[in-house]
């Protein structure tokens, strides 16, 4: 957008003669709270890190760094974002273009199951396939086992291996989504004037096709391979009983094993610095590698793109679609109810076995069990609102009132976006177990609610700020000009105006805190369990079935709750 | 020879919410060697989905395409040759300039395709962009580059491989009025230099008339009339071909006793022969700088009101119970509410009422 003159809030609000007006607070605490929230913890990892109480030390990061297991963990969790990064990018890729660009049939059952992994927190999938694939016990081994006589399992998932595959098929889905967009979108005369040049389809899709979608797949890339980085449900639910260890599955470890000693806490920390080095250097690497975002490529008339004919290839590649996605998408959720059914996990899944006794056990009379759902629906709401305003008055401060130092806080609000929810959870424990000011909320679910505000508040200002930025000023100044003041130009115009906004990013925090595991699993007391510490919980101590329903009483949650965000932002007004 | 053939070419596709509908029915077309034939028309009357249909972007539903005598497109046999062995060239409204390659790659895409000799594209591309006024900007970017700039790109890439036929989907539209006549004019210096035939859609009547030696307007998926552009403006053959070349007035008229008078005002005829067969009421066509207005003869009447333009003077003149206009040169001069007399020189009969197009253009806009 292009102004002859800068003109910012400041100028309305100067028009209300106050010198300490709405913006000027507004400002003042967003600067506080995003140096507590974010600056703090931050600050107190490196402190910790580097810092013995006395003096400088870094004997105890290269000690920690040097440590054999450690470097194992580092060595594991590089190969496990590598290669799931890769392959998850070239499935996506493809179904991508299969979705967005050939004249397959039945897109829209394929749509709908690539939305469900969305739903489904990466923990419950791993626990899934673990319940499937894991050596001999896993059902689907057992099964194969019997049809074909063998005497070993056909596949063990608790390996590296296994949990690349399973990062592989439960991220492709976030690179499907970038790049399938982005082919939506683009003007499909590119191509077409490809084809009249003479090029044939498959040197069209290389030439043409690719390049031009290489910024939304570079961005799919990057998505992938940071939560693979910081990905914990998914190696602690693989890797954690055969003693794979992963950088964030091993901060938790120390954690757990310190017991509350500082020494324990500080190696963690140590560890954390170091996951922090290695998602930066991905970062910058991948960047080198992409230079992305160069060109724009949705012009013209918004015209349906051509679909290709894939002519004879059209049915062998639906039935391997499907089939595929049936397999990975659907099956996990399908076992994960059989096992909820289940009288005593290792039956076999017949009808005589099925009762819903689990689910008694669970609902009725267990209050481990009934208090992880109110905290998580407490954690859920409180922080979804909480952030909910938070992104709004951010948001406002940002790009409406715009003092100085307003690029620092949006870096600041974002940052967290990038940084592992371990070594924001370690954070939190250092920042709020007295340190400072003397707060002491470890062992409460305050501290849980402080690291999922840090770590949601990016979700709710992107999709506020966006909203926001399409409000023209003038929207404002009309209202002023009927003889309003800037507080209530704000109330009646600009925030209903962003409304439809405000409400679907109380979803984006809601859902993603229902289900979280990776923070809350270090952050959690003997009263603050999560949903999903709970049922990490019961899976190791042996109560697989109930962990199973358990499971799906969070992903019904999850689903209903999806749905009523959908019958939301249908029918919306507005910007 | 013809270059370009159509026989009974029919598009039709089904819709939700419209049922099946004819995108362009039972089209025929003979366009020769070295012709610049437009097709224009509203924005959904089929026009670029036949453009679409010789680039074989899509199927045909029904008819035949032809292409320097070879067939491209039969539904009856079920041929279909892909756009990329068509041979063609082909200019985008958006211009569709690749903007991952610079001017070179973008305009030696077609040659690459055809694996030709390294200097042999060095030296194509060089001369194309020499007749586009691009020389020299070889390895810029087009994001650098105007909108005018780009679409020069878009028609260097289109004649590098010298196609006998090239196709024009409103490629002026995107440019601004004047950059738009010098490219017209450019369009029109390349066809002579590389002889090649176009097909131009667009729905802007002026760029139709100028650029091309016969062109055919379309409405609702029919061609409505062919011809070259005098005769389309001079003798249109529907009220719509009449309202959508230049501009129109269409008065109501009752005839009676031989003779022409407005509706609503029986006293004076207007002084015109009444059509041959034709009934009581008909529609009078008349282009608005074509009526005399003068001081001394014809049908009297009185000025409503006048508009002083940039290149006339416009005026709203009352005939009957309806209102006129007319334009004329500023000199002459009436002011609102003097009285003056009109008459017709080349009048044109329609019938009143409404046609065919006009239903499903109202079936159409209902649903």
């Amino acid at each position: 957008m292009k102004m002859m003159f800068h003109r910012t809030n400041k100028d309305l609000a100067r028009m209300d003669g106050k010198k300490f007006g709405v913006d000027q607070i507004m400002t003042v605490l967003c600067f506080l709270i995003m140096t507590t929230v974010v600056i703090l913890p931050v600050v107190m990892i490196i402190y910790n890190t580097f810092w013995d109480g006395t003096k400088l030390d870094l004997d105890m990061f290269a000690r920690v760094i040097l440590r054999e297991e450690n470097l194992e963990a580092l060595k594991n969790t590089v190969i496990i974002a590598i290669f799931a990064t890769l392959f998850a990018t070239i499935v996506g890729v493809f179904f991508a273009w299969l979705l967005g660009r050939s004249d397959i049939p039945l897109k829209g059952l394929m749509r709908w199951l690539f939305s469900i992994p969305f739903m489904i927190p990466p923990f419950l999938a791993a626990m899934a396939w673990d319940m499937m694939f894991s050596g001999r016990g896993g059902y689907i081994n057992r099964m194969l086992m019997s049809i074909f006589n063998l005497k070993d399992a056909p596949f063990n998932i608790n390996t590296v291996a296994g949990i690349i595959v399973i990062e592989i098929v439960y991220y492709f889905p976030f690179v499907y989504m970038q790049v399938v967009s982005a082919l939506e979108r683009m003007d499909p005369t590119l191509e077409e004037s490809a084809r009249i040049a003479g090029a044939k389809q498959w040197y069209v899709i290389r030439k043409i096709t690719l390049p031009l979608t290489i910024p939304a797949i570079s961005s799919g890339t990057l998505l992938v391979l940071i939560t693979s980085l910081s990905n914990y449900g998914i190696p602690s639910m693989l890797g954690y009983s055969k003693n794979i260890f992963t950088l964030p599955t091993m901060i938790v470890e120390r954690v757990n094993r310190a017991g509350g000693d500082f020494q324990g806490i500080r190696e963690a920390t140590a560890l954390s610095v170091v996951l922090v080095i290695v998602v930066s250097i991905a970062l910058f690497v991948q960047r080198k590698l992409l230079k992305a975002g160069r060109y724009d490529i949705i012009k013209g008339k918004s015209m349906r793109p051509a679909m290709i004919k894939l002519r004879a290839a059209k049915y062998p590649l639906l039935i391997f679609s499907i089939i595929f996605l049936v397999l990975v998408v659907l099956t996990p959720l399908v076992i994960i109810l059989l096992v909820s059914f289940l009288r005593a996990y290792g039956l076999p899944f017949a009808f005589e076995n099925f009762s819903l006794v689990n689910y008694q056990k669970i609902l009725i009379g267990n209050i481990a069990v009934t208090d992880s759902i109110k905290n998580s629906l407490f954690l859920g709401f409180g922080s979804g609102i909480v952030c909910l305003f938070l992104g709004v008055m951010l948001s406002y401060v940002i790009y409406k009132v715009k003092p100085k130092g307003s690029g620092a806080l949006e870096t600041l609000a974002v940052l967290p976006y990038s940084l592992p929810g371990t070594v924001m959870a370690i954070g939190c424990i250092l920042a709020w177990s007295g340190a400072v000011f003397g707060i002491t909320l470890y062992n409460t679910i305050w501290i849980i609610m402080v690291a999922y505000i840090a770590r949601y508040l990016s979700y709710t200002l992107k999709s506020c700020s966006a909203s926001l930025q399409q409000v023209h000023l003038s929207l404002e100044e009309a209202s002023r000009s009927c003889g309003a003041t800037h507080m209530q130009s704000l109330m009646d115009i600009t925030l209903p105006l962003i409304k439809p906004a405000m409400v679907s990013s109380f979803f984006l925090v809601f859902l993603p805190a229902m289900r979280e595991l990776t923070t809350s699993v270090l952050l959690y007391g003997p009263n603050s369990r999560t949903l999903g510490v709970q049922i990490q919980q019961l899976r190791v101590n042996g109560y697989m079935t109930q962990a199973a329903a358990l499971s799906v009483v969070t992903i019904a949650i999850i689903m209903i709750c999806n749905g009523v965000v959908k019958a939301i932002t249908k029918d919306r007004k507005g910007v | 020879m013809d270059q370009i053939v159509l026989n009974h070419v029919t598009k039709r596709f089904t819709t939700k919410t419209l049922g099946t509908v004819t995108a362009v029915g039972d089209f025929c077309l003979n366009v020769k060697e070295g012709e610049c034939f437009s097709f224009l028309g509203p924005s959904g009357c089929g026009k670029t989905t036949t453009l679409r249909m010789i680039a074989g972007f899509e199927d045909l539903s029904e008819g035949e395409i032809y292409l320097g005598g070879k067939p491209m497109s039969i539904r009856a046999k079920n041929l279909y040759v892909p756009p990329e062995e068509r041979g063609l060239g082909m200019v985008f409204q958006a211009f569709a300039v690749w903007p991952h390659m610079n001017i070179f790659d973008n305009v030696a895409f077609p040659l690459k395709v055809q694996k030709r000799p390294r200097a042999e594209i060095r030296e194509r591309v060089a001369k194309a962009l020499k007749h586009c006024s691009l020389d020299g900007m070889e390895n810029v970017f087009p994001s650098d580059l105007s909108g005018g700039q780009q679409q020069r790109i878009a028609l260097a890439r289109a004649i590098v491989t010298n196609p006998k036929v090239m196709l024009l989907d409103e490629p002026l539209s995107n440019l601004d009025p004047k950059l738009r006549e010098s490219m017209s004019f450019e369009i029109k210096k390349l066809q002579k230099e590389f002889n090649f035939t176009i097909i131009f859609v667009t729905h802007d009547q002026s760029e139709a008339m100028a650029l091309s030696d016969r062109m055919l307007v379309m409405d609702m998926g029919k061609v409505v009339q062919t011809g070259t552009p005098t005769e389309l403006y001079n003798k249109p053959v529907s009220r719509f071909v009449h309202s959508f070349l230049g501009q129109s007035n269409f008065t109501d008229v009752d005839i009676i006793d031989g003779r022409v008078y407005p509706k609503g005002d029986h006293s004076q005829p207007l002084g015109i022969a009444p059509p041959a067969g034709g009934v009581s009421t008909m529609a009078l066509a008349t282009r608005p700088n074509t009526i005399d207005i003068n001081h001394e003869e014809g049908y009297q009447t009185k000025v409503l009101k006048r508009a002083f333009l940039t290149d006339f003077t416009e005026y709203i003149v009352a005939i009957g119970n309806q209102a006129l206009r007319v334009q004329t040169p500023h000199r002459n001069m009436f002011r609102a509410g003097d009285s003056c007399y009109l008459r017709f020189p080349n009048p044109i009969w329609y019938e009143s009422g409404k046609d065919a197009a006009d239903a499903e253009r109202e079936r159409r806009t209902l649903v």
